[in-house]
């Protein structure tokens, strides 16, 4: 058993990385999580780690890809319009096979946007994001506790499959506050790295390079790359599922959007309505099987995020049969609230209807 | 009677310099830069915990010529690159080695900061006032007047400014430890530049800080000329705007 701490989601990612055996973290000042960044600052200095404020998103990426190289754990944390500057560099850590840990705490986009929660860089996380064929493994917490058990999971995914892991929270699960349960003796998993660049000491010369003029060579990476996503889509998949046995309505959300549609499924359960509810944990690789298994048996879908409509690609692409799909997104900063969501389960099973977008 | 056996060798390749044929141009500089730093890298006993690492430009296969660990940033990025590899591993030997193109434009934040921190590392910086890989375009270094692929009036200070002199820009901080620029026009010049690449060396295993070596080098394609007539422009055409010399110095407190 450990101890219980008060923390923000914030907080709560650096001190799971902490734990983890994350020894550099580099990062640049942008809201909503610049907890995150406060707490590495005094905490990884306090233990001897490494922690730096580079001069751009650019520069920090490219700081984790530099230690990265060197075989230790490294990460760093920003929001949507800093991860759009990291794009460039995780698409190069894609391609030198690096393990790297990139938070994503979403804000309001388009551009400079607002600095309240949104889900709108879900296509972003889980179609690449930079240029070339990539993945990234996007990992979605929906509470300050699993922000924290998030950050070892990602870690040791990320150097197990030599990949970027995505942690892809939200303003509002990063500023929240919950108590989080921490082990008194965390115990940080290593992986053998013959590939770090650390001195060619009794070996042959270590080269990571991205730069591959011959056309086959270039296939060969791509080739290797699309065989270790085939291999996380077999041993990864992650989804919690919540009264979805018998539901008529299956709900399926994300992060801080789960949390609205917990309470909506728990509504609705109240007024003898058959809802539940469906959480990816994974959103690449993407847990098409639950959603497959609930249409089999003959449950209509209602996708909630904060976006116009993103993770619902996926929930149509995860169908074999047509089966109704319907969307409730707020964008702009908004968060989707449970009244809403239940009017739109009452509607889909009564029939009566409601508009889809209203607050 | 002189047999082989008791002949000294007296110029050999440095078993850090791998027997690759390089893809360089006749008359380029970067094969000298390389051998340099190899004979360094040899007459250190450093091979075997050296880090480089590459840029994008000309020099990108330069870890096919290293016969020591490196590793590729993306444009402009390799300083930072290279504080993750040195901050990560303070006991190796970590150096980048940039174009103008990689360190004066698109990487410009990333030079200024680097060595604004005083990161341990050294910079390789070979100013040929030209993109070599992308066919001859301005470079931020390219002088006034000067004939590229996207200046093909010359350059042009109304419309492109002037050459940057990144030695002088980098000399106004406080961190750097050893800042100086040599030129690979003439032999004399060539062995000022082993001196000069030596002192940054020393000033990495000696923990003294940040370091840069601006290399003025020939890009003979580019500025279509033969390699010789290039090697003779250099002190007419770019030493008067890159003046030679040492801009700072941590043992003469410079």
């Amino acid at each position: 058993m450990g101890k219980k701490i008060l923390l923000t989601g914030n907080e709560a990612a650096g001190e799971g990385a902490i734990q983890a055996g994350c020894m550099a973290y580099y990062g640049y000042p942008i809201t909503p999580q610049n907890e995150l960044t406060g707490y590495m600052s005094r905490h990884m200095i306090q233990r001897e780690r490494i922690f730096l404020q580079a001069e751009s998103e650019l520069a920090a990426v490219n700081m984790v890809l530099g230690s990265s190289a060197a075989g230790i754990r490294a990460m760093t944390s920003s929001s949507s319009p800093g991860i759009s500057l990291k794009q460039e560099g995780i698409s190069y850590l894609a391609a030198l096979e690096l393990p790297a840990v990139i938070i994503n705490m979403q804000r309001g986009g388009p551009g400079l946007g607002n600095i309240a929660p949104s889900q709108a860089d879900y296509w972003q996380a889980t179609r690449g994001g930079g240029h070339g064929d990539y993945r990234c493994i996007v990992l979605a917490p929906h509470t300050v506790q699993e922000m924290f058990s998030t950050m070892a999971l990602a870690f040791d995914l990320a150097d197990k499959y030599r990949m970027v892991v995505i942690v892809l929270g939200d303003g509002r699960l990063g500023q929240m506050m919950e108590p989080v349960e921490v082990p008194e003796t965390p115990v940080a998993r290593e992986f053998p790295k013959p590939w770090a660049l650390k001195g060619c000491k009794g070996r042959k010369p270590n080269k990571l390079l991205s730069l591959h003029l011959r056309e086959d060579d270039l296939e060969a990476l791509n080739d290797r790359l699309q065989e270790t996503y085939r291999r996380v889509e077999a041993e990864e998949i992650r989804w919690e599922e919540t009264q979805t046995d018998d539901a008529d309505i299956v709900l399926v959300a994300y992060g801080t959007s789960a949390r609205v549609c917990k309470e909506a499924v728990r509504k609705a359960r109240g007024e003898g309505l058959r809802a539940g509810l469906i959480r990816p944990i994974t959103l690449w690789p993407y847990p098409a099987e639950p959603i497959r298994r609930a249409a089999a048996r003959g449950a209509r879908f209602l996708v909630v995020e904060m976006s116009a409509g993103q993770m619902l690609e996926d929930v149509k692409l995860s169908l074999d049969h047509p089966a109704e799909v319907r969307f409730h997104g707020r964008t702009g900063g908004n968060v989707p609230r449970w009244e809403a969501i239940l009017e739109i389960i009452r509607e889909m099973i009564t029939g009566t209807s409601a508009p889809e977008n209203k607050p | 009677m002189t047999t082989t056996s008791n002949l000294k060798a007296i110029y050999k390749r440095p078993e850090a310099l791998k027997p690759a044929r390089t893809h360089y141009c006749a008359g380029c500089g970067h094969g000298v830069a390389h051998r340099i730093i190899c004979e360094l890298v040899d007459e250190f006993g450093i091979r075997e915990k050296t880090v480089a690492v590459a840029p994008v430009g000309c020099a990108v296969l330069a870890y096919d010529y290293f016969n020591f660990d490196t590793c590729e940033a993306p444009h402009g990025r390799t300083p930072a690159v290279a504080t993750g590899l040195k901050r990560a591993m303070p006991d190796r030997f970590v150096f980048s080695y940039q174009g103008d193109g990689d360190l004066a434009a698109i990487g410009t934040a990333e030079i200024i900061h680097a060595a604004n921190r005083g990161e341990r590392i050294c910079v390789f910086f070979i100013n040929n006032a030209v993109y070599g890989m992308t066919q001859g375009q301005m470079a931020p270094t390219s002088i006034v007047g000067q004939k590229t692929a996207t200046t093909p009036f010359g350059r042009n200070p109304a419309n492109e400014g002037y050459p940057i002199r990144v030695c002088e820009l980098l000399a106004s901080l406080e961190a750097p430890a050893y800042i100086e620029r040599v030129s690979l026009d003439s032999p004399q010049n060539i062995r000022r530049t082993k001196n000069a690449f030596r002192k940054a060396f020393r000033t990495q295993l000696e923990g003294k800080g940040f370091s840069l070596v601006e290399v003025l080098s020939p890009c003979p394609t580019y500025w279509r000329m033969d390699p010789l007539e290039a090697r003779r422009q250099m002190a007419a055409l770019m030493h008067p705007v890159f003046p030679l010399g040492v801009y700072r110095d941590w043992e003469k407190n410079k």
